[in-house]
């Protein structure tokens, strides 16, 4: 804190409370949909309040749960999920802070190019290039396997893009510093530069890590196997076909329990989000 | 291009540290699209059994077609209302939660959204401005508001750009604090002792020093509004009434995904790659000018 | 002597055990990519496993690959990089581009033919079948679940209005009439509602009313066909249907299925719902706090032919060329396992999908099934109404996902009122042929 004034931490409290509720509200609207009988979602408004289904529900989901449907059972798609989720988490972070350590801290030849081709993959959602993509995974034999379920959705380039921005913004004086002291490029990268990308990792991982998590379309193209099934495809599946209406209920009781692990992660990583990192290098 | 006024000197490092980056990006995005180039200039059955080059056939039919350019307009509206919307909550937010010290449940809370599958995401939405069962026309019809996104145009972009706003919020908010928290302290109070007001020590602090994370998100925004947002739109209007939200990924999805036209489709992704190639260079040739690294 | 006939009795039995171990080991494997979510998946994944015990030469791998759409579009991915499966379920817009696609499909009378399988075309419903055949009346698909747009409607209502809750409308007459009656009594807020505005209120209308869909009997008779929509009937029809959205007996369900219908029937909102004969379950169920009749369509009793047979709408089973002939030995063999009466009445029963042939719908008359379910015999009886003629076997055109999207989108601007009827099915069918024309291109 600077100064104190509490009008202006009153008005804070204000805009949080308000943002918390607008945009938590079709998350809650989740929540109480996981708690209703199945038939209670389309004749009137729809249910604001709790109803008393949700253990019902929720051990419905537990137990024969989503292979109702043919799926298979809730603990392996987790596991696909988390596998799923962390490779592309953690392999796109590694990939790209080392990629934007060349851009920003080399000057070598190509530099431009390699900077424009990586840059241009901002682009284009896998839905949009689906069969040219399906048909290089396949044709690398990587379909049915957890390799091609990540990698090629690591090749992204919005990471590598935060941490040029943020390399940026490192003062110049901090590695002039290191070479002064006889530190090679490896050395600074390692003592200096990854922990004081601590914050903007921890982001990234929440952001990654749910965006794996949540993937479906692409795990669905190339599996044919159940055995990687993720949790997603699991909950499409119960949201029905065309002729008859769903079963929010056990829907929405599956969608907070997919919720879970990414909110664990947001909050785990919340305790890296601490102010001063910067100034307790300096 | 920006880089660092001092810069190590080694001929190999830099070429191996972006080797993993560059070999994914080749195999996995530039060789697809270049699929993509040469689709868009075939004629072309699904199954791919029967192939006829047309040259830019499938282009001229593109511009030929009122709904194309129909889609051009709606995209311009609905990409920058969801950027500035998303953006603007955003940092709202970002900087009241940095303003005070007790913050975990409220930032726990504002992430929370973004844990929502996207394809569920967009049934809550559908659920909620239903125009017979939602909680949002029953709170407009209140206040005399008779809200039905099946027939007017209005209702539907505000809906869609509502709803794809949403996780957007989440992601912004989270960024904007990542890099709220990395301006040294030091620098505030430094002008809080020469008498700067908050308002005043935002603007001149606060905002130019967020400025490489504003640029960050800006460019992400934008591609996000482009790209990602069919899946929500395909939930909520798709793209109706009378494609007044149906944008140019949407359209790319529906004739491509859906009704498997590959010429058109790829013609689209290739004008689309254009777009966003010439977006990039204005973001970092001029944008990019007025950021403080 | 005896000695050498245990050792020869031994040897065999040996090489018997072997060779049926071998077998064991080597079932062929019969892979197929369906889009059945919920419990229709769960039933789906029932009945293969019914068929892989009741044999032991093959064994159906049955995987979801997502919505109707993704599952196509991931079967013809597959087919591009040569891994595709051998059975793929596709919705029936997508029924133009697989039949064009003659490389790539192997047609299902063939199959049956070549396979040697036990095997009558005869046995199915012709109003089913003949859909998916060619123009000489040959199976091309296998029929997996179909169903055909039917009058749900609101009993309780009905009562309250002072109308007889036992008698559905007959004709679109009585709709308008029964619609004033519900509002002018306050019994409920709007008349009739509608899923479907393109398969119910324009493909279905024009068999049900026996006028043409287009030209070369829609379709089904080769790729030059047109669009001919914009005839006098349908024109009457969606200008009645704009005059009733204005005076609120009508609401519009949104585009494509008509997401915003069910709600405006479950909540009793509207009084009446045209909707597939499928949804009759999730009629029953969200229906809570009022009973539900069911009706055949509406029709015009002033258009001659009418009530003809109303069509379908729903999937069918295709098998792909480029797999090992094993293979399609089993698929022969499965497919007939899947048309036989007990396993059709199961999952007709079940799903609420119609029966393909005709012996799986007697066997549920004897089983008394249809008087146990009222309601759920509207939909056969209406499409067996009459034998289907040139313009109500059922339509088929290219590029009909757009096509369908053009029909909503000239029906929003009917409704806007940027456009009178008849500009908006002129629209229709030359938008919508031009788009035709485009697929005809593509693949001649």
């Amino acid at each position: 804190m600077v100064e104190n004034r509490p009008w202006l931490n009153a008005l804070s409290h204000l805009v949080l409370i308000t943002g918390v509720v607008v945009v938590a509200f079709p998350v809650y609207l989740a929540v109480i949909a996981s708690t209703r009988g199945p038939n209670d979602f389309y004749s009137g408004l729809v249910p604001l309040l709790p109803g008393p289904h949700a253990l019902e529900n929720y051990s419905a989901m537990f137990g024969a749960g989503l292979s109702t449907s043919g799926a298979p059972p809730l603990g392996l798609m987790m596991t696909n999920s988390l596998i799923m989720a962390l490779s592309i988490a953690l392999g796109k972070i590694a990939i790209s802070i080392l990629s934007a350590f060349a851009i920003v801290y080399f000057r070598f030849r190509f530099r431009l190019v390699a900077f424009w081709i990586i840059f241009i993959t901002l682009m284009l959602p896998v839905e949009v290039r689906i069969l040219p993509t399906f048909k290089v995974v396949a044709d690398l034999g990587m379909l049915n396997s957890y390799a091609g379920l990540s990698i090629p959705l690591i090749a992204s380039a919005t990471a590598t893009f935060l941490f040029r921005q943020f390399f940026l913004t490192v003062p110049d004086e901090l590695m002039e510093a290191a070479r002064v002291d006889g530190a090679g490029p490896m050395k600074f990268f390692r003592d200096i530069l990854l922990p004081l990308s601590r914050t903007n990792i921890a982001a990234l991982f929440v952001i990654l890590f749910i965006y794996g998590w949540n993937q479906y379309l692409w795990p669905l193209m190339i599996t044919t196997d159940t055995g990687y099934y993720t949790v997603v495809m699991g909950i499409k599946r119960l949201v029905a076909v065309a002729d008859a209406i769903p079963q929010w209920n056990y829907v929405m009781a599956a969608v907070v329990l997919a919720m879970l692990p990414p909110v664990v992660v947001v909050v785990a990583m919340q305790r890296l989000f601490v102010r001063g990192l910067v100034e307790t290098e300096k | 291009m920006q880089t660092k006024r001092t810069v190590f000197g080694n001929c190999v490092l830099p070429y191996l540290l972006l080797l993993p980056q560059l070999a994914v990006t080749m195999v996995f995005f530039i060789w697809p699209a270049g699929q993509a180039v040469w689709q868009s200039f075939l004629q072309q059955d699904p199954f791919g059994l029967r192939t006829s080059f047309v040259w830019f056939r499938n282009y001229e039919r593109l511009f030929h077609d009122p709904n194309y350019l129909n889609a051009l307009g709606v995209t311009v509206v609905f990409s920058i209302s969801v950027a500035v919307l998303s953006l603007g909550l955003g940092l709202i937010l970002a900087v009241a939660v940095d303003r005070l010290v007790k913050t975990r449940l409220y930032s726990a809370l504002i992430v929370w959204p973004y844990a929502v599958a996207p394809a569920v995401g967009g049934v809550l939405w559908w659920f909620m401005a239903n125009p017979t069962i939602g909680v949002v026309p029953y709170l407009l019809r209140l206040v005399g508001y008779d809200w039905n996104h099946a027939l007017s145009p209005t209702d539907a972009m505000i809906f869609v750009v509502v709803a794809s706003s949403w996780k957007q919020i989440s992601y912004n908010f989270l960024f904007f604090v990542a890099g709220l928290q990395a301006i040294p302290g030091s620098l505030r109070e430094a002008a809080a002792i020469d008498g700067a007001g908050p308002v005043k020590r935002f603007f001149t602090i606060t905002v130019p020093l967020l400025s490489p994370t504003s640029f960050f998100l800006l460019v992400v925004n934008t591609v996000y509004a482009l790209f990602d947002t069919f899946p929500v739109i395909d939930a909520t209007t798709k793209g109706n009434p009378q494609q007044s939200t149906t944008t140019l990924v949407y359209k790319v999805y529906q004739d491509g995904f859906i009704a498997l036209d590959l010429g058109s489709s790829a013609a689209q992704s290739v004008i689309l790659m254009l777009i966003v190639v010439l977006l990039t260079v204005v973001q970092f040739r001029w944008v990019e000018r007025r950021v403080q690294y | 002597m005896t000695h050498l006939n245990t050792w020869l009795r031994a040897a065999a039995m040996t090489g018997a055990l072997a060779a049926s171990v071998g077998v064991a080991e080597a079932k062929t494997q019969i892979t197929w990519w369906h889009a059945m979510e919920g419990e229709l998946g769960g039933k789906l994944e029932e009945i293969v496993k019914k068929y892989n015990a009741s044999q032991d030469q093959y064994e159906v791998v049955p995987t979801y690959k997502g919505t109707y759409p993704e599952t196509m579009t991931a079967a013809i991915a597959a087919f591009r990089a040569g891994q595709q499966p051998d059975i793929v379920q596709v919705f029936e817009v997508g029924t133009g581009t697989m039949m064009a696609a003659k490389g790539a499909i192997y047609p299902v009378y063939q199959l049956m033919q070549d396979a040697g399988a036990n095997f009558d075309p005869k046995g199915f419903l012709s109003a089913v079948v003949g859909y998916y055949t060619d123009a000489d009346g040959n199976m091309l698909s296998m029929p997996f679940n179909s169903s055909t747009p039917i009058l749900y409607y609101n009993k309780d209502v009905f009562k309250k209005a002072g109308l007889d809750p036992e008698q559905p409308p007959k004709t679109w007459g009585d709709v308008e009439a029964f619609s004033k009656t519900i509002m002018d009594s306050g019994a409920a807020k709007c008349g009739f509602t509608t899923g479907w505005i393109s398969w119910v209120q324009l493909e279905n209308f024009s068999a049900w009313h026996n006028q043409p869909i287009g030209t070369e009997q829609n379709g089904i008779g080769g790729m030059d066909a047109r669009l001919t929509v914009n005839g006098p009937v349908q024109v009457k029809h969606w200008e009645n249907l704009k005059k009733w959205q204005e005076s609120g007996l009508f609401q519009y369900g949104g585009p494509v299925g008509g997401p915003d219908a069910p709600p405006k029937f479950y909540s009793q909102t509207c009084a009446m719902y045209m909707n597939s004969s499928a949804s009759r379950a999730s009629v029953m169920n969200n229906a809570k706090d009022f009973k539900v009749g069911f009706g055949m369509l509406p029709y015009y009793d002033d258009v001659e032919g009418a009530p003809q047979n109303s069509i379908i709408g729903g999937a069918t089973l295709w098998v792909l060329q480029g797999k090992p002939k094993d293979d399609y030995k089993g698929v022969a063999d499965f497919f007939a396992f899947l048309s036989s009466p007990e396993i059709q009445a199961e999952w007709h029963q079940f799903s609420g999908y119609l029966p393909i042939t005709r012996a799986a719908y007697e066997l549920g008359q004897t089983q008394g099934y249809y008087e146990k379910n009222p309601g759920s015999d509207v939909g056969i009886k209406q499409i067996t109404l009459h034998e289907p003629t040139e313009n109500s076997k059922g339509l088929r055109f290219g590029n009909y996902v757009q096509v369908r999207d053009v029909i909503d989108q000239e029906f929003q601007a009917l409704l806007s009122g940027q456009k009178t009827a008849q500009q908006a099915l002129d629209s229709v069918v030359s938008r919508g042929n031009a788009l035709i024309e485009q697929f005809q291109q593509a693949n001649e």
